[in-house]
Order: structure tokens, then sequence, then C-alpha cells
């Protein structure tokens, strides 16, 4: 009877624990009710949605790693015009519904920026965005219809979307091969990851392939991509002239691993931005040399942003991530991220004053950027990365990007810049995002009236109501 | 003492029949039920509403379809998922292609045909029991993962694979506020627990009981078990399909084929065996338990002040799930609907002795 | 006909399917030769893979009639311990300390978990499982880390090209994959000499047929639970190192081991023999549906892209479900009502 009564008494402390903390958690929930943006506490508060777990983790570390280096540079320095930024890091491990759950719960406090660092939960939040008013920086991935501001005023896929990068590979190759029309005939495998992010550059891929005469194989592997035996085998049936991957996660080193296996050589294959990083190649070990990626502007190695960033964060104790990673590629990308979020919000104080910026406010800076070669400089950020600017119907900003090797110990760039062929993706994103307008029925803003705004001169004006 | 039903003469066939024949149930029902339409939509914020209450609700309606096929019938089923999936896509497909239906109708309809698609994968239960039949049911979730991630008529094409629908639109309401769309879920939900209420306390619930007891036994005193084992499934998919219809246009707003995978089938697992098999009531703590559990987690770290990465909040949540389960197993099988029905044992006596 | 072919022709019908569609993209020209032996050993070495991971799964089944879901979280977790302790010391010194490593998990878990859920029904048990698995999957993250890690076995990852005068391009071959089926029947043909001739084997067999006789004759349960579960995570370290030193160290291990119950429920559940013939067949049948069945699907119904052995090892074990409750190999099952 004893242990019984032993179970009992158990259950019931349970019981009454479970009782008490789930009162408890309704307290603070409750008190998360629509914080005034900022808080007004004179502080900016960035929500930076990350996943150190998990199949994705391995590459999501790295980007949250330099994302949040930054904001932590950015205080060090003062704060953005005397504005302290604090910011919170909530976890979803690359599932959009988790993701969307964190943006939920993140927003409440405050947020002017959301930079998901998931195309599967940027179009989750693609339609949430514009009601909160909250601006979506989807810095090299993303929608890419979304560069069209006319249509998605909160998205903002900087610095190079999906369509871009798929260009510029189909140009190289075409180089390679001695001019595009020299790709008639040729083959071209597409091993993607299957979810809205490996997706994606099919649309361009196929117009490209009608235009030159390519023939386009697209192999989708499934989450988390561990399985790609017989994706390989495939291709080695097939036998492609080149590759493009289009992975994340560990199904990048998966697929080198597997090209090693079925002998397709490494330097025929070209993997986009997010496939192009250290932590797909060092698990591969030597057999990944010749490996081919896309560079987003920036490869890996330290510029002097990164030497700040060691000297004023890490020299003090307070680096978010051991100091041997601060200058890799995914390290650089998240520190880049994280300074257009950062401009943006200079950009908007421009007009708005320095105090912490609204979401509806950074929207507005984030679409009239312009970081020029004076202020890359400035920055700290030379040959690192190329000027951008935004204006209502180019949220992209820049699509310029090079190609880089690895060599079996670092990245080198092989190839000059190139930059995305407008002409063949312009009508293409202007169709996508009509088709989405009149999906969701929404009213098309016009984007006269800030092209003019934007191309007369800047008159000091006073702080205006939107 | 409080809790007695003494002095509560039933008078009639119908007063003996009714569900809450205890007339102190009865109202606590009611009391609950009137908290649910007035207290919560006054005092809960908008976070409360899209993190926790909204999902709670919605995962309880397939908790309870769940509940239906495994603690009342006894298959085991792992493929709940694919069948919200079907409820899901159903209505994203009816909403765009017969957009003059009413969305109560695209319901039901998605409902009947995530019903039709369960009744097939169930057809193994009539040769295949126990484990084997989660891997019958392991089947359906992997093919129709990859059924609607492949066959584009299903996303109307979407190039991303992602499909997501306007806001819900009937009689002239718009459901877009958290307030309109807990209210609109909280109304299907209290619709869907009747009647399943009704189900199981009628001859199909008993039918299904048997089953679950002794299937040969069922068998040889006349009970079906093709009626029975197929409308097990047939009706727990209809209740997945509902849930899944309202989890991708209410709670999610977009989805891609991700959202619904293997991981939600074994939480609806989870919260039908902590919150108790073979109870509806047990469906709903479960699935509160569920949905608390991550969030709870995750912010009871920063209550004690103590500092802890994301990546480590991230395991230690699925320590303690995992350890949670475990505990819930040896501690009390019959799960969570157990201690309450304890509870109300004892309130009985209380403050009495005996 | 003979009289068993006429009693089971459910069966030899879904055999004969299954052979023919082996048969047919050799017969009909449709791939190369070389290509096909290229996919088969593809295949081939997948099933090796997949048989390691259910053998535990059989192991534990056969011995405690637990249903171990938590068997690819154990690779997981022996595979990272493994590849972290040989960053700080040769490797085989790593692996027997690894093997210390699960039996103090096996230990844990009889101690902890088994022990008081004795008698339940399969549900639960299976449920419990499950919560181990999300426990291990955690602690293993937590105490090791969550990023790509390497086991180095000191094979050569590039392939070798042979039968190129007999096969047009030739056939690429793994070492790494024949060192690996190698050390797969070697693992097979220990357990099979541990279970027929130590004692420790013969008790471990009386237990798998019945509990309550090997109980009666003095056989002490609770220590067999612990001897079975360290062995199966032996065999679950072995099969960690074999994926891991072939696709690097890393969360999704865990979810190879979904694939494993295909394998157990084509084999038997309580068969050895079973697990391995099974884990081939799924192996083979999968790479093959992949690589010459899916793309007749995806022109035949515009599909967007194959990835049909996402599912196909299910539905193979769920028609042989249909024709074969038990099994190729396993005891049939009899209700007593």
């Amino acid at each position: 009877m004893a242990v019984l009564q032993r179970k009992k008494a158990l259950i019931a402390a349970f019981a009454g624990i479970a009782a008490a903390v789930t009162l408890g958690v309704s307290a603070p929930a409750a008190a998360q009710t629509k914080a005034p943006a900022a808080a007004g506490k004179g502080e900016q508060f960035f929500p930076v949605l990350v996943y150190r777990t998990g199949a994705y983790g391995p590459n999501g570390n790295p980007w949250a790693n330099g994302f949040i280096d930054y904001l932590k540079l950015v205080n060090a320095q003062g704060g953005i015009n005397g504005v302290k930024i604090t910011w919170e890091e909530c976890e979803f491990g690359y599932a959009t519904d988790r993701g969307v759950e964190c943006y939920e719960r993140l927003k409440s406090k405050g947020g002017a920026i959301v930079q998901p660092l998931s195309t599967g939960v940027t179009f989750a939040l693609t339609d949430k965005a514009p009601v909160d008013k909250i601006a979506l920086i989807t810095a090299g991935y993303g929608r890419a219809d979304s560069v069209e501001g006319e249509v998605f005023p909160y998205n903002f896929p900087l610095m190079g979307t999906y369509w871009s990068a798929a260009d510029i590979l189909v140009q190289h190759v075409g180089k390679l091969s001695g001019g595009l029309d020299k790709l008639k005939g040729k083959k071209i495998a597409l091993v993607y990851h299957d979810s809205p992010y490996g997706k994606e550059p099919i649309a361009l891929l196929t117009e490209r392939s009608k235009l030159h005469g390519f023939e386009l194989t697209t192999i989708p592997v499934t989450h988390p991509g561990v399985e790609q035996k017989a994706a390989w085998l495939q291709i080695r049936q097939n036998r492609p002239d080149y590759v493009f991957l289009w992975g994340w996660g560990v199904m990048n080193s998966t697929a080198i691993r597997e090209a090693v296996a079925t002998g397709f050589p490494r330097d025929r294959m070209y993997g986009v931005w997010w496939a192009a990083a250290e932590p797909d190649v060092t698990p591969v070990g030597a057999d990944a040399k010749g490996y081919n990626g896309l560079a987003m502007q920036h490869g890996a190695g330290r510029a002097k942003m990164h030497e700040d960033i060691l000297k004023m964060v890490h020299a003090k104790g307070q680096g978010t991530g051991p100091q041997e990673e601060v200058g890799t590629v995914l390290y650089t990308r998240g520190m880049i991220s994280s300074l257009l979020g950062v401009e943006g919000i200079r950009q908007a104080q421009l007009r708005f004053g320095n105090r912490p910026i609204t979401g509806e406010e950074a929207r507005y800076g984030l679409e009239n950027l312009n970081i020029d070669v004076k202020r890359i400089d400035a920055l700290g950020l030379t040959g690192v990365m190329r000027p951008l600017a935004t204006n209502c119907r180019d949220h992209e900003g820049a699509n310029v990007a090079r190609i880089q090797q690895w060599d079996g110990a670092k990245w080198n760039f092989t190839s000059d810049w190139y930059q995305a062929d407008m002409q063949i993706i312009r009508p293409m994103i202007r169709d996508s995002s009509a088709r989405y307008a009149a999906e969701k029925k929404l009213t098309r803003r016009s984007c006269e009236a800030e092209m003019k705004e934007a191309a007369a001169p800047a008159k000091a004006s006073a702080a205006i109501k939107k | 003492m409080l809790y007695r039903e003494n002095g509560q003469f039933k008078s009639s066939y119908a007063a003996d029949q009714q569900l809450l024949p205890i007339a102190q149930d009865r109202w606590f029902v009611i009391g609950l039920i009137v908290l649910a339409y007035v207290a919560v939509p006054a005092l809960a914020s908008d976070y409360m509403f899209r993190a926790l209450i909204i999902p709670f609700v919605i995962l309880a309606i397939a908790a309870i379809g769940l509940n239906i096929l495994v603690g009342y019938c006894g298959q085991i089923s792992l493929g709940t998922a694919g069948f919200m999936a079907v409820g899901a896509y159903a209505a994203y497909n009816l909403v765009i292609r017969v957009p003059q239906l009413n969305f109560i109708v695209i319901l039901v309809l998605a409902g009947c045909i995530a019903a039709l698609v369960g009744a097939l994968f169930g057809i193994p239960s009539l040769r295949i029991k126990g484990l084997y039949l989660a891997v019958s049911t392991l089947a359906a979730q992997f093919f129709i993962d990859w059924l609607f991630a492949r066959v584009k008529w299903f996303t109307d094409y979407s190039s991303s694979g992602s499909v997501s629908p306007a806001p819900i639109q009937m009689f002239g309401w718009t459901i877009e506020s958290p307030i309109d769309k807990y209210l609109f879920v909280l109304s299907i939900a209290i619709v869907l627990t009747l009647a399943a209420k009704n189900l199981v306390r009628g001859h199909a619930g008993r039918a299904w009981m048997a089953t679950r007891d002794m299937d040969v036994a069922a068998e040889v005193i006349g009970i079906r078990p093709v009626t029975a084992k197929l409308s097990a499934f047939a009706v727990s998919s209809f209740y997945a399909g509902v849930a899944g219809a309202l989890w991708g246009f209410i709670h999610l707003g977009a989805w891609e084929p991700l959202a619904f995978n293997i991981n939600v089938s074994l939480n609806l697992l989870f919260m039908i065996i902590i919150g108790g098999m073979g109870s509806l009531l047990g469906a709903y703590f479960g699935a509160a338990f569920i949905v608390l559990l991550p969030i709870l987690l995750n912010q009871v770290p920063g209550w004690f002040g103590i500092p802890i990465s994301t990546a480590l909040a991230s395991h230690l949540e699925s320590m303690i799930f995992g350890s949670l389960i475990v505990f819930f197993l040896i501690a009390e099988p019959h799960g969570l609907a157990r201690l309450w029905a304890i509870g109300k044992e004892k309130l009985r006596l209380w403050p009495f002795p005996h | 006909m003979p009289a068993y072919l006429r009693r089971n022709w459910a069966v030899v019908a879904l055999i004969a399917v299954l052979v023919i569609g082996m048969v047919l993209p050799l017969a009909t020209g449709i791939s190369a030769p070389g290509f096909y032996l290229e996919v088969l050993l593809g295949g081939l070495m997948s099933g090796v893979l997949y048989s390691l991971v259910a053998l535990g799964l059989v192991l534990i089944f056969k011995a405690s009639g637990v249903f171990n879901f938590a068997q690819g979280a154990m690779v997981l977790f022996a595979a990272l311990s493994v590849a972290r302790m040989s960053e700080v010391m040769p490797l085989p010194v790593a692996i027997v300390l690894g093997v210390l490593v699960m039996a103090a998990l096996a230990w844990l878990i009889e101690r902890l978990v088994l022990r008081h859920l004795v008698n339940q029904d399969a549900v639960v048990l299976l449920m419990a499982t499950l919560g181990v698995a999300f426990f291990l999957d955690g602690f293993g993250q937590t105490v090791w880390g969550s990023d790509i890690y390497q086991i180095n076995t000191g094979l050569p990852k590039t392939p070798m090209l042979v039968g190129e005068n007999l096969f047009q391009g030739g056939i690429l071959i793994n070492s790494e994959d024949l060192v690996a089926a190698a050390v797969a029947a070697l693992l097979v043909l220990a357990l099979a000499m541990f279970f027929q001739k130590t004692a420790t084997g013969r008790a471990l067999r009386a237990v798998a047929d019945d509990h309550q006789a090997a109980q009666s004759i003095g056989i002490p349960l609770n220590r067999i639970w612990v001897i079975v579960w360290t062995v199966a995570g032996i065999v679950a370290l072995v099969a960690g190192i074999i994926w891991g030193s072939k696709l690097g160290v890393q969360f999704s291990l865990s979810l190879i081991a979904l694939k494993a119950l295909p394998v157990v429920i084509l084999g038997g559940f309580t068969s050895v023999p079973g697990a391995i013939l099974g884990g081939l067949i799924i192996g083979v049948g999968e790479k093959f549906a992949e690589v010459f069945l899916g793309p007749i699907l995806v022109r035949q119904f515009d599909l967007a892209g194959g990835g049909i052995e996402n599912w196909f090892a299910y539905m193979l074990a769920l028609l042989f479900l249909l024709v074969r409750p038990e099994g190729l190999f396993g005891e049939k099952h009899i209700d007593r009502v």
C-alpha cells in the first residue's frame, strides 16, 4: 500500500505544480499585449529568428552568430544614432509553423524588422507582415517576385533573389561553354531541397532552358536531405554537364559526398550561395576540392568590420560564437544581413528622427536605402560588398554575384562580377506579382509618388504622419 | 459533499439518458462554455489567442478524432497528420475551384473526403493489428506527404509548392481577427465534441469498444469488424480532416506539405496518451498539455533569470518532453483524464473522510 | 503445383511481381547493364545499412517484446559519442569507450523505464520508447553538440572503377561500402555465435521464446534485458559508425531509423535473417523504384519530381503485410479468445 500512496502523492504533487505553473505562464503571456512600437524605452528591438539545432543547425548557427555580433558591434559603437539595440532569439528549427509562432511571439515586443532566414517562413509571413506592419528582410532568399514593391511593400529580398542567382549561374556556365548559344544541347541538373527554397529557381531555369536550348532536369531531395543515393544514381545515368545544388543544412555535404561516391566531378557542381559555405565542404574533407559555389557578393575572409567585431566584441568576451568563425562565409552573410536591417533603421531615422523606429517607418527606410561606396568604406566592408540602392519598384537593391571555388582549405574567387539579366527576370517578376495580387485581391499601390519623391532632392521635412 | 447526486431524481427516460445527468456537471459545463465565449475574448491577449488558445482548440478536435480511433477502437494510427493534410488541401481546392460554396459546407466536404481517404487506408486493419497497423498508417502518412508535394494539381500549380488561401468569408463575416478566429473554431469544436460524445455513447461507440477489447469475441457476438473498424477510421479521419482544414486556414494562414509531417502525428499520439485514451476530456487535456509545454519550457528559464542559449533550450525541450512522456506512462497510463476522474471521485466525499 | 505454393499463392505472386520488376529495366534495355549493376550495388549497400538498424530492433523485440522506437536515437547517440571521443583519442579506444557508454545507457533504460512498464500493452511500450528517443536526441546533442562530425575510418572515399572492358563506362564500387558489408556480415556471424554457443545467448533465446517459462527456470529477466539492450546498443554503435563515416554524424541519422520499421515488418519482428533479408529487399527495392520507376511516373502524371523512395518501403511492407502478416520469417501470431 505504501507504494500506492507514494504514487498518488507523486501524481498529486505533479498535478499541483503543473496547475501552478500553467497559471503562472498565463500571467506574463497575458502581459504581452501589443506593446507600442519599441516599447517607448528608447531602444530598438530586433527579433532574431534562428535555428541552431536540427538538420539545418550547422548552417544556421554561424549566420545567427554573425547577425548578433553585428548588433553587439553597433551597440558598442554607440547604437543607431544613439538608440541602443535589444534583441531576442527564437529557435524554430527551420520548421515553417514554428517560425510563424516565433514571429507571433516576438512581434508583440515591438519588432520593426524580421529576417526569417527561411523561404518557407517568408511565404507564410508575406501575408501577415503588411497587416502587422513589420518589414521583412529576406537577404538572398525569400520570394523572388517580392522585388516588386507595388505588390509586396513589406518584403525586401535585398542583395539577390533566387532568380538572380540562377540567372548568374546560367550566365557563368554559358561563358564557360563559350557563349550562351553554345549551351544548346547541354544538360543541366538541378538538385534541390524539396521546399519553397529549393523550388524557387525552377521557374527561371525553365525560362532560360527554353531560351538557350539546354536540357533541365530537376531532382528534388526530401528534408532533411540525408538520402541522396538514388538522386545521384539518376545523375550518373543522366550524365549532365553541370549540376546546380540548391541545398541547405546537411543536404549540402551529403550531396558532395554522393557526388564523390558516384564519380561526378566536383568542379562541375555549382552551389547557390546557401550551398557554398564551410559547413558544406569541410565534413567531406579533401574530396570537396574543386566544388564551386555562388558568392553573394562576399566570400570568406576578414575585412575591417570583422576586425572591429573582434576588437570591440570578442575581445571583451561577448562574442556570440567562437572566434575562429569570424570571417567565414555564413558568418559574414549574417553580419551583412544584420547590417542591412540597421541601415534601414538609419535611413528611416533620417526622416523620422533619431528615435526607435516602427515597422512602417522601417519599411520606408528599407525602400530608400542607398549604401554607396563611401558608406561601404566607412563601415569597413571595402571589397566585400558592392553598392546597394533600393526604390519602390526594386526591393532587391543589387543583383550582382561571383563564383567562388573551394581549394581544400579556403574559398577563392574564380570569376568576375556577373549581373543578373533583368530583361528576362523583370517580366517574370511582373507576371508573378500580378498573379499574387489577383489571388489575394490586393489593391496594388502605385509607386509614382514615391519615385517622384526619390528623384527630387530630399527636403528637410517634419515627420510626416503616415 | 458538494458533488453529490442525491436529491436529483429522474422522472423520464430522456432525463436519465442525458449527457450530463448530474446537475453540478451541467452547471459546470454551461459555466465553462459561457466563460469560453465571454470571459476569454475579454481577457486574453492577441498573443495568447494566436499562440495558445486557437492551436489548442484545433488540435483538440484532431485529438478527439485520434482518440476515437486509438482509444475507443484500439487501432494504432501514426498517420493522422496525413489525414489532416487531406482535409486542408481538400478545403483549399474547394475554396479556389468552387468559391460560391459556404465555408461550413466546404469544411464538411473536406472532412468527408478525408473520411474516405481514411477508410481507404484503414482497409489493412481488417487483416493486421497492433504494431503492424502502425506501419500501414505510416505508409499513409508518407504517401500523402509525397502526394501533396508532387501532384501539382493539389497546390494549383504553385511554383513554390506552398498555398495561401484568402481569409475565410461567410455570411458577410470575414474571419480575420484573433477573436473572430477563436469564436469560429470554438463553435466548431463544441459541435464536433457533442457529436463525438453521442457517437461513443451509442451503438457505434459500443461496437468500437468491443472491437478494442477483443475483436474476435466481438465478431462472434455479431459486431461486423468491417463496419466497426472502417467506421472508426472514417470518423477519426473526418475529425482530422476538419482539424487540418482549420489548422491550415485559420492557424497557419499559409502552409506547405511539410506542415503536416510525421512530427504532428506523433504529437497527436502523445496528446491522447497523456490526456487519456478512450476519453474525450482526455483529448482536451492532452492538447492543452502539448501546446503549453514548449512555450512553458521557453519561458521558465527566463523567470529564474538563468540565461540559456536557444540551442540548449531546444534540446532541453526535447529531453523534458521525452522524460515527461515516460513519467506519465509509468505513473498514470490512463492519462490526465484518469486523474480528473479520481479527483471527481474524491470530490464526492470531500470534505468528509468517508 | 506443390501444395505449399498453392497455399501461399499471394506471397509467391508478390515475389514474382517484385522479381519481374527488378529484371525489367535490364531486359527491356532501358538501362545499360553497367548502370543496372551500380543501382543494384547501391541498393544492396543501403539495404545493409537498414539491416544493421533493424537488427537491433529485432534483438530487443525478441527478448523483451518491446518495439524500440529509440533505436535510431541510439544509433545517433553512439555515433556522436564515438565521433566526438575520436577527436581526442585514437578511434579504437573511442570505440571501446563507446561500447561502455551504450552499456551504461542500456542499464539506465532498463532501470528507469522498462522495469516499471512490465506487462503493459504494445502501444504503451512503443510510446515509452518514443519518449526515450526524444530524450536521447536532446541529451546527445546537449552533451556532444549539434554540428556535423566526422568519423575517420581511414578508408578512401573515391570509388574504384572496375570492369571497364566488360561494361561501357565501367562500374563504380566504393571500397567503403564493401568494408561496411563485410563488417555487417561479421557482426551477424558474431551474433549467431553468441546466441548459439554461449550460456547468455541461450538464456536470451529462452527469454525470447517464453518469458514466464524462462523466469520459472531461474533466468533473471531484468539482467537479460540489460544484456539485450547492451547488445542492441553495440549493434547501434556499429551501425552508427558505418552510417556516420558514410554520411557524417549529424542529427538526421536518427530519422533513418524510421526506415527500419518496414524492414522489420518485411522480415518478421522476431527473425534475425529476416531483418537482413528484409533490409536488402527494401534497400534494393527503394533504389530501383526511385531510379527506374520514378521517371516513368513523373512523365506519366506530370509530377513535380520523384521522391518515391520516401514511401515505397512502407508500401512494400504494407503489401507484404496484406499477404503475409507475420513477415517473411516471422512466427504466425495466434490470438486466443
